[in-house]
């Protein structure tokens, strides 16, 4: 099969999958106890006043009717408005994609190169000193939760030392990158463990390979033979980590976002899912479900380009 | 060696620093600057419609920009606002209020049209404003204005207590026929100049306020959910007011001096909610023996790291009417024992719904049933769903954790304890007692009134079904540059009083 029809078979099972995921959560969120107007009520759930927000949001139109309105919506790019706040759904989304791609970006960008250096640096060595510390630096690393390393970091760096803005309360975000030091720090701890511990195994099983042992025997440079030939096939299987990697990071790290006060889709999400904004859930969901098609999507065809005897799952 | 030496003198000469601050006559009142104040939020359903105000957040902002005809003073007693007095008719259905003369920050004046035009938006049937219930009683039909700055409200029945219904929860005067809330124009302290839904809003002084400019040129809220958040930003310089800090932070910060705390007392009450239509609480000896079990200075300690003070299972400590010649409960063991025994009640285990929904809950809860150890009753504590914990508790189970902000105690009686009333936790039903609240609120004898809240909270003291063991006081964490923050309790006039703030 050509890559190109290999991908559009994906992109088309992708949709399927994206209405699947859409229509799951419904679903899921008509089965959380409660709804939008129990949750604004808060502690004064007089239940008239329940009643009258629900006839307000219109909540009381059967949920298949709902769901209906709503998918119909869709293909025009139409998300629905918010139960609770009555703005449109797509704002919300808006307002949360830019925090949460100032974020994924860099940490994406500094990922492969850091990882690949650790890892082949790792594997260069392998069984030698500067190995065993890397190995015990990156599981001791990969050891810590996202949360505690950032309320380490926010304490030591942020309130203690002074040294970098604890927090992003009130910040805008472009305009001070140096609010995003210590949040990228915590979102690259342990990704980076993760690839740079697959490129090591990788790098370490092709430097023993039979090719590369060809290589060697023609002649080939050291550098050559490790960087062009080996290097690529190590890479193969990081790529996948990497996409892994990539969705976790765009759908908003939640964590990381509630301590830094980073107003991504993470805390999007959390919200409207405490306010029963079933709008906004499920807005969210086709945005998480899209993301997670098209990075997989990616990363079986750049590791197919990378090592193309990799076979591609159909 | 020299890192260590200068490490040292860093931190020398912070202390020196935090000294100096110290140790400096407080400055007076200045004008000027821009305060940051972050509190928690609702991310991108934040509203600066006031008449939806719900949240802290919003209540706060509403309050910068807005004013109501009435607000809650520090005894949580009605305080005349835009009003500047009322006068009831003899029979007390008719009130006559008499503006302030106050502008709207588009320069109009505040007229009986705008405060009519506002009641009429929270009143309408179609909507649900949180102040509805409070104002319901106005009959608007027959309301009017009488000149350019007097209004007359009439009532659907006589009420004494009517000044705490304009000063209810999100009774904001707006001007007539605002419904566009994205510019909001009001008559209040500050005046808008932009809001980011779930992020920040900046306002600026209004140099007009009828009761004086602010002394801040600006006023910026800041979100941030998680208290650790606001208290690191507060620490780090971010932020100057960080809103609700829990009683560990306040502790673990009051001497460093990087951070001033205030607390107000009385700011909430802590209680369990028996339900008196079902059993086991539908008898009257099970109730009182819970009253007893509970070892109330013990509570305060443990869930509220001291900062509170325990409760009489009454609501208000401290408020206009409330019956401070009740004599304090204490853990009577044996007495409790006793009582479980003759209520038939032995072995039996009781589930005690609870959830993260108000802080201190279920670590209260957890105290409670170990309190509850080895008087025959079993309490088992069950975790609920923090969304929707209210309106669980008011239809299931008969026993559950509860905690109520300040309002006035004809309001919590009013909302909590009629027949009728539409949030009746305890199901607390007594014809007798409708009675005396009807004799309270529509009697212009003042001495007639007293009795009649005195001889309510007795009964409820003696076989209700709250057992309240604690007020907590709310505590707010300020940079020690800020100036003018009063330690009224939440909900009230002065919390969150951001006009009267000033930065050194």
């Amino acid at each position: 099969m050509t890559l190109r029809a290999y991908a559009s078979r994906r992109l088309l099972l992708g949709l399927v999958q994206v209405l699947a995921v859409a229509t799951a959560v419904f679903l899921l969120v008509q089965a959380l106890p409660g709804d939008a107007a129990v949750a604004l009520a808060g502690d004064q759930p007089d239940p008239a006043r329940i009643a009258a927000i629900r006839t307000a949001m219109g909540l009381d139109r059967p949920a298949p009717a709902r769901y209906a309105d709503w998918l119909l919506g869709l293909p025009r790019l139409d998300f629905g408005v918010s139960l609770v706040s009555g703005r449109p759904v797509a704002e919300f989304l808006a307002a949360g994609v830019g925090p949460t791609l100032l974020l994924a970006v860099p940490t994406l960008v500094l990922l492969l190169p850091i990882s690949v250096l650790v890892g082949v640096t790792a594997a260069l060595n392998e069984g030698g000193r500067l190995d065993r510390v890397l190995t015990s630096l990156t599981t001791g690393l990969h050891s810590i939760p996202e949360f505690a390393l950032a309320v380490v970091l926010v304490a030591v760096f942020g309130v203690q030392l002074g040294w970098l803005p604890p927090t992003a309360v009130g910040v805008d975000l472009a305009a001070n990158p140096a609010v995003l030091v210590l949040p990228l720090v915590v979102l690259l701890a342990r990704p980076v463990c993760t690839i740079s511990r697959l490129v090591r195994a990788g790098m370490v099983d092709a430097l023993s390979s039979d090719y590369v042992r060809h290589a060697r025997r023609l002649g080939l440079t050291e550098t050559r033979v490790r960087y062009r030939h080996a290097l690529p096939n190590a890479l193969a299987p990081a790529v996948q980590q990497v996409a892994r990697t990539a969705d976790w990071l765009l759908g908003g790290v939640i964590v990381v976002e509630a301590v830094f006060v980073v107003p991504g889709l993470g805390t999007t999400l959390v919200d409207a899912v405490a306010a029963r904004d079933l709008p906004v859930v499920q807005g969210l969901a086709v945005v998480f479900a899209v993301t997670t098609v098209v990075v997989n999507l990616a990363a079986d065809v750049i590791a197919f380009r990378l090592a193309p005897r990799t076979e591609v799952a159909t | 060696m020299t890192f260590t030496r200068r490490t040292l003198l860093g931190v020398t000469a912070v202390l020196l620093t935090g000294c100096g601050t110290g140790t400096s006559a407080p400055t007076g009142p200045r004008s000027g600057g821009r305060l940051r104040a972050a509190f928690a939020g609702g991310g991108a359903k934040e509203v600066l419609d006031p008449h939806l105000a719900n949240l802290f957040v919003e209540a706060a902002r509403a309050k910068a920009l807005y004013d109501k005809l009435a607000d809650l003073g520090s005894d949580v007693a009605p305080q005349p606002r835009l009003a500047e007095r009322w006068e009831p008719s003899a029979d007390l259905t008719r009130w006559r209020i008499t503006l302030r003369k106050a502008v709207f920050h588009d320069g109009k004046p505040v007229r009986p049209a705008d405060v009519l035009a506002s009641y009429a938006r929270i009143l309408d049937p179609k909507r649900a404003f949180r102040a509805k219930s409070s104002l319901a009683l106005i009959d608007l039909a027959n309301s009017r204005a009488v000149d350019d700055r007097t209004v007359e409200f009439a009532l659907t029945r006589p009420f004494v207590e009517f000044p705490n219904a304009l000063a209810a929860f999100g009774a904001y005067i707006t001007p007539e026929g605002a419904e566009d809330f994205t510019k909001p124009v009001g008559s209040g302290p500050f005046s808008f100049v932009s809001f980011e839904p779930g992020k920040s809003a900046l306002l600026k002084r209004n140099p007009d306020y009828w009761e004086g400019a602010p002394l801040l040129d600006e006023l910026e809220f800041v979100i941030a959910n998680e208290e650790s958040a606001r208290t690191n930003a507060l620490l780090g310089g971010q932020v100057e007011y960080a809103h609700d800090l829990t009683p560990t932070t306040a502790r673990a910060n009051e001497a460093g001096g990087r951070m001033t705390i205030h607390r107000a007392p009385n700011s909430a009450v802590q209680a369990f909610a028996m339900k008196l239509d079902r059993p086991p609480f539908d008898n009257r000896d099970l109730r009182e023996a819970l009253f007893l079990l509970a070892d109330r200075p013990q509570l305060v300690e443990s869930v509220l790291a001291g900062s509170g003070q325990p409760a009489n299972d009454l609501f208000g400590k401290g408020y206009q009417h409330y019956a401070d010649d009740i004599p304090q409960r204490a853990r009577d063991l044996d007495k409790a024992k006793f009582l479980i025994r003759k209520a038939g009640a032995e072995g039996l285990t009781v589930k005690l719904d609870t959830s993260t929904a108000a802080a201190g809950m279920v670590e209260a809860a957890t105290v409670f049933a170990d309190q509850a150890k080895g008087s025959g009753l079993t309490i088992e504590v069950a975790m609920g769903n923090k969304d929707t914990y209210w309106s669980d508790i008011l239809k299931n189970g008969a026993l559950s954790s509860f905690r109520s902000g300040a309002m006035p105690i004809e309001t919590h009686i009013a909302q909590r304890l009629l027949s009728g009333a539409g949030t009746n936790v305890t199901k607390w039903q007594r014809p007798e007692f409708d009675a005396l609240y009807a004799t309270a609120v529509s009697t212009s004898d003042s001495g007639a009134r007293d009795a009649a809240y005195r001889e309510m909270q007795r009964s409820l003291h003696a076989e209700g079904g709250y057992l309240m063991w604690g007020f907590a006081d709310w505590i707010v964490g300020a940079a020690p540059s800020v100036g003018g923050i009063s330690t009224a309790p939440a909900n009230t006039l002065d919390w969150a009083r951001f006009d009267k703030v000033w930065l050194r």
